[in-house]
């Protein structure tokens, strides 16, 4: 029992040297003189203001990706002690005392610090000698692109941290499957795997990229698996159920922490709440839930209702209607009914009040108990203020003449009956039998007579004339093709009439709404709402002055400029090490050369290397040019604003593979000592000219110190870099 | 429906008239021609659909479409069988095919897609046979259908860019099958190159020169001046007889006074426009409208004025006549409204960044924002310039931003046309270049222009530079619903191709949806099929030969067909332009042959573990016979569909076609 006791208790720590040294000096490299420029820089303007959200816990909805990041980001300023309070409006603009820079800046720059180590870490997995892994740790060392995009409040270096580390357990756990499959060890590169893709994705939808190439190696390596039969086949199951878990379930658990997380913390109503639903506006404190909190939750016969257009693009806006009527002729000579208007109306207002009417009474109020109104029930809606009928008839629309118009009916006398029946549908209905609710339903009204659904036609141009005052138009669609969300509305604000008079009833539509019952959307709910509005949310084609083309990445024609001391000549640059780029882009098309030389001589059963360096060469150069290939190529697919630093990732992978082309060369093709030796020295060479580039170059990586005139124009060796010159 | 493009379009040919399409030549090239032999005189105008034909002789261009259309139920039939080498599969695939009421309905009409399917078809057919002919390489068959391959490939494209799709198809068996022969060491590399040589010389050159030749034809056809000018560069015009560019005399340098025409430099920009419409509220200042149209126009003309004169002195028939320099500062009015060409610091409708371009001030008065500096790239200070042939840049005094056009299209209170903006990034794109093209100035001699001549290469690249935008500019408009690609294969939505009300004739465009559900369906099944065959083969498990020989079908045979079908869906998703249901047929195609093969093998592998008992046989026909004759029963059902319906709608239960709406969304 104690024979623990006759064995020494015996620690044995292994430090690897290189990888201390390594992230030593990638911590020096990225933190130094973290705090500086003590100003807003590029993009921290559009970051920093979702942290201060975060800080202040307000909602809101950002269309370039998951909440991850942004939650990572504001994680520093929440153990920097931020309190939110910063105007974040434009670039270049000195932080307060109160705005904890260095702790905001510290997450990305550790993030890019440890990238250098991980790079090693990589190429010795990919059973690479340690001097190549070494040369890979020391390239993305002295990366400047990557270095300057690690110092800022910006995402892309904890995406390339992220990357990095999901190839990398992939790695160790491929290794450690060899011999020991199930074992402790195995589990934690197999999970690892699967959280650093789920964390990747969650900063930046740039990570499913490398999660697919990922998902695709494990496919692959599965496959070679089901070919060899000294593996029976439960085994293979379990082999193949644990990396399910592993890789799509727990990633897919965590994506959807990550929101719950996000939703946890942003429970106050903000400045997007328009975007989205009713229910979902009414879930947060403040805003909308202040209004509606306490109202009936069913519709019956009597409410008065406010009704919100679903589609809410571009502008949220309410079925509404005032005493002013269609003018006679329209300015192209068409008629119209000269009936009151109907639009649909961007602000709140007394005059977007409802009633809901049963045709065949002809009381205004609920009864008691109240009626709900059911799916499939006709109804008439009832003008709060004006009392009159909403009526659609087949007379053309004012801005749309194919589609009906609709008014509130007056009694002209002139062979127009009413036609004011509606049919209610709710879309969202669980059996035809179900109430129609407050804010959760979504309906469509459908016209008795002649089919057609009410409809708002919210996109620019199609509000009215000077006589409409600038409303959006409400039609009639008599060819309602199946959902869409301009012909659905939901009820917003809600109370049970209670005034018979109209005198009465002007009194209480006045007054603001309160009752009782609160109700609370499931996070699954929430959540795909969320998700759906952050995929389809479109943001303005944009230009930018720093915007580039996908082209224009591989060879670096273009830089970003992303601070300028307001006085001196001080500035900083997105700007890459150029003889890395160029090495890297000559790696890859060495690589690719080489293959195929390679592969159609063996085609031809003609074996140039040994098999071992054979596979080395196909498993390390596939997994970086590969991971170059699917960070960047999707790119010429995408139509949204590019900048550089999308390069990025791509760029990484595509540095690592130059060791592995190197040490190719130098052991394959490198035969005599001679060639050998003199390999070496280039490559001493050339690695003391990437040192240089870095060095000269670090002024505008760092921001300091501030260059004079002529030395920033030395520094312009592409015509089409943009170096900023302070005119004298 | 349609048939009042295409239609139109033959007779356009007939006409010689030049015109612009986003889909190369020869499928309107073949209709004009079939409408041609047929007798067709070309007048009938093809103004809406519905119109009747009257006594327009249009049997022969539908025939012909019809012809095309109905080759297609042979030509998937050899290619199953070939693939497969089981009748019942190929029938299978065939009855499909000829009880598809869709497949139907697309062919009967003048349109471009039974051409396309031909030739799309064709391609597959004859690249399935000359595969099949690689045990005797280089013997007249292996020939002929090498180069019908080509033949067809040159087909496919020249109708519609989709034929891209089946290019590629051929592209990718063509390298998997040069990677066999080079791992076959008993070949030499003589032979390996003789191969190579072959495949490029009738899958690559050959189809190039056709297509080549069917553009040749299209530009000397149409040489007469049509609706479709406008598209094009002032240099590309002046080669149509009947444009006003064409022979043309006119001023040479441009000077003040002079009535102008300005065209974007970019391929297919528009004339520099405005109209008495106002942008609307909220969009910028609320003044005249300023956008580029394709069309000539009368509100194209703009007169050249100098910043600081008046109207008065330029019109005097005896002052002397100045020219306009380099540097010149200008202003521009616009000849029918009278208002200055304006920009200001307000943002742009759509381009956000620029700035916005309007017409502005009463009969020629204006501010200091109608100031236009304007620059001739590559000349000096002081030089004149030149009309059609000097590329301008129009530099706007105040803001210092360029003239130029951002190819948006915008919306409908800009009647759809090309947004104008001042952009304030300087860089050098066509964009923001402009030529002169009319010039009209009486107190100026005309000089003739021949200079200006295209060579061939330079017609084919830029019309091809003018379809792709043609395509990528056919965007959805706001709000409209518009048909997604997932909804195809489900058979959501059809396309109404005549008539609406009760009264009409109407056909409807919709799949048989039993035949569709069954495709589907199929594909799923294919899936776990071909899954667990390739598992069991890697797994090493022994086969019979006749197992082996299915398991190769059903990866190898289709196999090819899944490729094709996702050829030719796919891409879709990352389409940015209108799309429409019937996109989806030349996947179908591909579809219906993969039903045939998947279920060919199916029944049999059944067929093999039952075996070798008589059951056996009996399960294989039975299923067999059961699936034939659902499909005919389904088409017996749905046929009013494509050969038209009369009464009420289906909604209405006394309609013939009362309880076959199985889905809310099919409008019939």
């Amino acid at each position: 029992m104690l024979g623990f006791l006759k064995k020494p208790v015996v620690v044995t720590a292994e430090i690897n040297v290189n990888v201390v040294a390594l992230t030593v000096m990638g911590l020096i490299s990225r933190l130094w003189g973290l705090s500086y420029p003590r100003a807003v820089v590029f993009d921290e303007v559009y970051y920093g203001q979702f942290i201060s959200l975060y800080m202040k816990r307000i909602f809101f909805v950002d269309d370039s990706g998951p909440p991850l990041g942004h939650m990572l980001l504001a994680l520093g300023g929440y153990l920097g002690g931020f309190d939110g309070n910063f105007l974040w409006n434009r670039i270049g603009a000195e932080y307060s005392t109160n705005v904890p820079v260095w702790s905001l800046r510290l997450l990305p720059a550790l993030a890019g610090a440890l990238c250098v180590p991980l790079a090693y870490q990589i190429l010795v997995e990919l059973q690479l000698s340690h001097c190549a892994a070494l040369g890979a740790a020391l390239l993305i060392l002295f990366e400047n692109s990557l270095i300057t995009q690690s110092r800022f409040m910006l995402l892309e270096s904890v995406l390339i941290f992220f990357i990095l580390l999901a190839v990398l357990s992939y790695l160790k756990f491929y290794n450690v499957q060899r011999h020991s499959s199930f074992s402790g060890s195995w589990w934690f590169w197999l999970l690892l795997t699967g959280a650093a893709c789920s964390c990747a994705v969650g900063v930046k939808y740039m990570g499913l990229f490398t999660y697919m190439l990922l998902l695709a190696m494990a496919g692959l390596h599965f496959w070679h698996m089901i070919g060899d039969q000294n593996i029976s086949n439960v085994s293979l199951m379990c082999h193949f159920l644990a990396r399910g878990l592993a890789l799509v379930i727990i990633p897919m658990a965590m994506y959807l922490s990550f929101f719950y997380v996000h939703l946890a913390l942003l429970y106050r109503s903000g400045p997007h709440d328009q975007i989205m639903t009713s229910a979902f506006q009414a879930s947060l404190e403040g805003g909308l839930a202040r209004i509606t909190q306490g109202q009936p939750l069913e519709v019956a016969y009597g409410s008065q209702i406010t009704l919100r257009n679903v589609l809410g693009k571009p502008v949220q806006c309410w079925l509404h209607s005032h005493t002013n009527t269609y003018p006679i002729r329209y300015e192209n000579g068409r008629g119209s009914s000269h009936q009151q208007q109907v639009t649909c109306y961007p602000f709140k207002d007394v005059n977007n009040w409802w009633i809901v009417k049963d045709p065949g009474m002809q009381q205004l109020v609920v009864s008691n108990p109240p009626r709900p109104v059911r799916h499939g029930h006709i109804v008439q809606l009832v003008h709060g203020i004006t009392t009159r009928y909403l009526n659609t008839h087949d007379v053309a629309a004012p801005l749309s003449p194919h589609s009906q118009e609709v008014s509130c009916y007056i009694d002209y006398n002139i062979s127009m009956p009413a036609q004011n029946l509606w049919r209610v549908e709710i879309l969202n209905r669980e059996s035809d039998t179900d109430v129609w609710k407050t804010i959760l339903s979504e309906v469509r009204f459908v016209h008795v007579n002649t089919s057609a659904v009410l409809k708002a036609r919210g996109f620019i141009g199609a509000s009215l004339p000077e006589w409409g005052y600038r409303q959006l138009e409400v039609v009639g669609e008599k060819l309602a093709k199946g959902y869409h969300q301009s012909m659905v509305w939901n009820v917003e604000e809600h109370r049970y009439g209670k005034s018979q008079e109209q005198k009465e009833r002007e009194v209480e539509l006045h007054s603001p709404t309160q009752m009782d019952i609160s109700k609370n959307l499931s996070f699954m709910a929430k959540f795909s709402e969320l998700q759906w509005k952050i995929l389809t949310l479109k943001t303005e084609d944009t230009e930018h002055k720093y915007s580039s083309s996908a082209l224009d990445w591989i060879t670096m024609d273009t830089n970003i400029a992303y601070w300028l001391h307001p006085t001196s000549g001080a500035q900083i640059h997105l700007l890459g090490n150029v003889v890395t780029w160029t090495s890297a882009n000559v790696a890859a098309l060495g690589y690719v050369c080489l293959s195929l030389w390679y592969l159609i001589r063996r085609r031809r059963k003609i074996y140039d290397i040994p098999e071992g360096a054979w596979q080395l060469w196909v498993s390390a150069g596939g997994l970086c040019l590969g991971g170059w290939a699917v960070n960047y190529l999707p790119f010429f697919l995408m139509e949204k604003t590019l900048f550089l630093y999308h390069y990025l990732p791509a760029l990484t992978f595509q540095i690592l593979l130059i060791p592995v082309v190197l040490q190719h060369l130098s052991e394959h093709l490198c035969r005599s000592l001679l060639l050998k030796s003199m390999f070496s020295a280039l490559i001493v060479a050339w690695f003391s000219s990437i040192y240089f580039v870095y060095r000269t170059f670090s002024p505008v990586t760092y921001g300091e110190p501030s260059l004079s005139v002529t030395e920033l124009k030395a520094l312009r060796w592409k015509d089409s870099w943009n170096i900023l010159i302070r005119k004298q | 429906w349609d048939e009042t493009h295409f239609g139109k379009m033959g007779s356009y040919y007939i006409n010689r008239t030049f015109f612009f399409d986003v889909h190369p030549p020869l499928g309107k090239m073949l209709i004009g021609l079939a409408g041609y032999l047929s007798g067709y005189d070309g007048t009938f105008p093809f103004q809406k659909p519905g119109d009747r034909y009257e006594q327009h002789n249009y049997m022969g261009m539908r025939g012909f479409c019809a012809f095309l259309g109905s080759c297609l139920v042979p030509f998937a039939y050899l290619t199953v069988l070939e693939l497969s080498k089981s009748l019942p599969a190929a029938l299978l695939t065939a009855f499909i095919l000829i009880f598809d009421t869709g497949c139907i309905t697309l062919s009967q009409y003048i349109l471009l897609d039974p051409i396309l399917m031909f030739f799309l078809m064709g391609a597959v057919l004859s690249m399935v046979k000359y595969n099949s002919c690689a045990d005797r390489p280089f013997s007249a068959s292996w020939w002929i259908w090498l180069s019908l391959t080509g033949v067809n490939l040159a087909g496919a494209m020249g109708v519609k860019f989709v034929g891209l799709f089946v290019v590629l198809l051929v592209g990718l068996n063509t390298i998997y099958d040069l990677w066999d022969l080079l791992g076959n060491l008993s070949l030499s590399l003589v032979v390996f190159g003789k191969h190579l040589l072959a495949r490029v010389l009738c899958l690559i050159l050959l189809p190039l020169a056709l297509y080549t030749a069917m553009f040749a034809v299209h530009f000397t056809v149409l040489n007469k001046s049509g609706p479709g000018d406008g598209f094009f560069s002032s240099a590309f015009q002046s080669q149509l007889i009947g444009n006003n560019l064409h022979n043309v005399s006119i001023p040479e340098y441009l000077a003040y006074g002079s009535v102008v025409t300005m065209k974007n430099l970019r391929m297919a920009g528009g004339y520099l426009h405005s109209h008495w419409h106002l942008y609307p509220e909220g969009i910028g200042a609320r003044q005249q409208q300023v956008t580029a149209y394709l069309h000539k126009d009368l509100n194209n003309l703009w007169i050249i004025k100098k910043h600081d004169s008046d109207t008065a002195d330029l019109s005097d028939p005896s002052s002397p006549v100045e020219f306009v320099r380099h540097g010149d500062i200008i202003r521009l009015e616009h000849k029918e409204t009278s208002r200055n060409l304006h920009s200001h610091q307000h943002e742009a409708p759509l381009t956000r960044k620029h700035f916005q371009v309007t017409g502005y001030g009463i009969n020629g008065t204006g501010d200091s924002n109608d100031f236009w500096r304007i620059e001739v790239v590559g000349r000096k200070a002081g030089k004149l310039v030149k009309v059609l042939r000097s590329q301008v840049r129009l530099t706007h005094v105040a803001t210092g931003c360029i003239l130029g056009s951002s190819g948006k299209t915008l919306p409908k209170w800009g009647w759809e046309q090309v947004e104008v903006t001042c952009t304030p990034y300087l860089k050098e794109t066509p964009n923001s270049l402009w030529n002169f093209e009319d010039h009209i100035n009486p107190k100026l001699p005309n000089i003739s222009l021949d200079v200006l001549k295209p060579s061939f290469a330079e017609i084919l690249l830029e019309s091809h530079m003018v379809m792709i935008r043609g395509n990528s500019g056919l965007k959805p408009k706001d709000n409209e619903v518009t048909s997604k690609p997932w909804h195809w294969p489900i058979n959501y939505q059809g396309l109404r191709f005549s008539g609406v009300n009760e009264t009409d004739y109407r056909v409807y465009l919709l799949g048989n949806p039993v035949i569709w559900w069954l495709n589907l369906v199929t594909l799923g099944l294919y899936l776990l099929i071909a899954a667990s065959t390739a598992v069991t083969l890697k797994r090493g498990v022994q086969l019979t030969s006749e197992l082996k020989e299915l398991s190769r079908v059903i990866l190898h045979g289709g196999g090819q067909v899944l490729l094709g079908w996702l050829l030719h869906y796919f891409p879709f998703f990352m389409m940015g332009r209108v799309l429409y249901f019937h996109h989806y047929f030349p996947a179908m195609l591909f579809s219906s042959m993969l039903t045939g093969i998947t279920w060919d093998t199916l029944l049999k592998f059944c067929a093999a573990f039952l075996s070798p008992s008589t059951t056996a046989r009996k399960v294989y026909r039975a299923g067999f016979l059961a699936l034939v004759l659902l499909i005919i029963y389904s088409f017996y059902l749905f046929h009013p569909l494509s050969y038209g319906m009369i009464g009420p709608m289906a909604s209405d239960p006394s309609s013939p076609m009362a309880g076959l709406r199985w889905m809310d969304s099919w409008e019939f």
